[in-house]
């Protein structure tokens, strides 16, 4: 079964699934590299213990998030068909958050892609992640979301061919 | 004029629950629309210098005007990934 290009659930995350949105994306005989990120729970952070991560998501204004990183990403990196699923709800540790497959006719742009859409998610995309440790929890708190600030833009962008 | 206003994670813990539906003056601004959640809820003022907000599901800034059965939502930093 197929699923978005661009989706939040609350199920387990199917890797290959991502993989092949991004490629019938990328187009028949056009996806001659996949670069794939994969964001699993750490076991650890800030030198504590991690028992698990609860994720939450403004689900219709993520969507929207997605969709203005992968225009950009396309403007980019034209030809490239990207694909995002995130998981929310608690999450063990090990489990993945995020899947992002990036499809292109060659490797450089589908490794670029891939890492540039993933800043960006961190960057603007409105989810938000509580961290429960032994003795306690923490709302963890990023970066404050503005999709038009193009210095952050520039950052992921850097990171991504850097 | 009838606002709804949504708000996540930390903030909607200081505000104690995820949605609020609240009368606002007409022609308020998303800032107006803080302010009177601030006003209400003055342990989640300190949050307005690192917040951004959405109105209908898009992206908005704070000066935008908000109208009758607008969803106003304040987003504290994000941490997705």
């Amino acid at each position: 079964m197929s699923i978005p290009l661009l989706s939040i659930t609350a199920d387990p995350l199917d890797v290959q699934a991502v993989v092949r949105r991004a490629e019938q994306e990328a187009g028949e005989g056009r996806h001659g590299a996949v670069g794939v990120f994969i964001g699993n729970v750490r076991g650890e952070n800030l030198g504590r213990r991690v028992v698990e991560l609860h994720y939450e998501a403004y689900e219709p204004l993520a969507l929207n998030a997605f969709a203005i990183i992968a225009a950009e990403a396309g403007a980019m990196w034209p030809g490239v068909g990207v694909a995002v699923r995130h998981r929310i709800g608690r999450l063990g540790v090990g489990d993945a958050s995020i899947v992002i497959a990036a499809a292109s006719p060659h490797r450089p742009e589908a490794f670029q892609a891939c890492r540039y859409v993933i800043e960006r998610v961190k960057q603007i995309a409105p989810i938000w992640k509580r961290e429960v440790f032994d003795g306690g929890g923490e709302w963890i708190e990023g970066a404050t979301a503005d999709p038009s600030d193009d210095a952050a833009r520039r950052v992921a962008y850097e990171r991504a061919c850097g | 004029m009838r606002i709804t206003i949504l708000v996540f994670a930390g903030l909607r813990d200081l505000v104690g629950a995820p949605r609020l539906v609240r009368e606002v003056p007409a022609g308020s601004t998303v800032e107006d629309v803080w302010t009177t959640l601030a006003g209400e809820f003055p342990a989640a003022a300190p949050s307005r210098a690192a917040l951004s907000a959405a109105v209908n599901a898009a992206y908005a800034k704070f000066p935008t005007p908000v109208a009758d059965g607008d969803e106003v939502a304040f987003l504290p930093p994000v941490s997705g990934g």
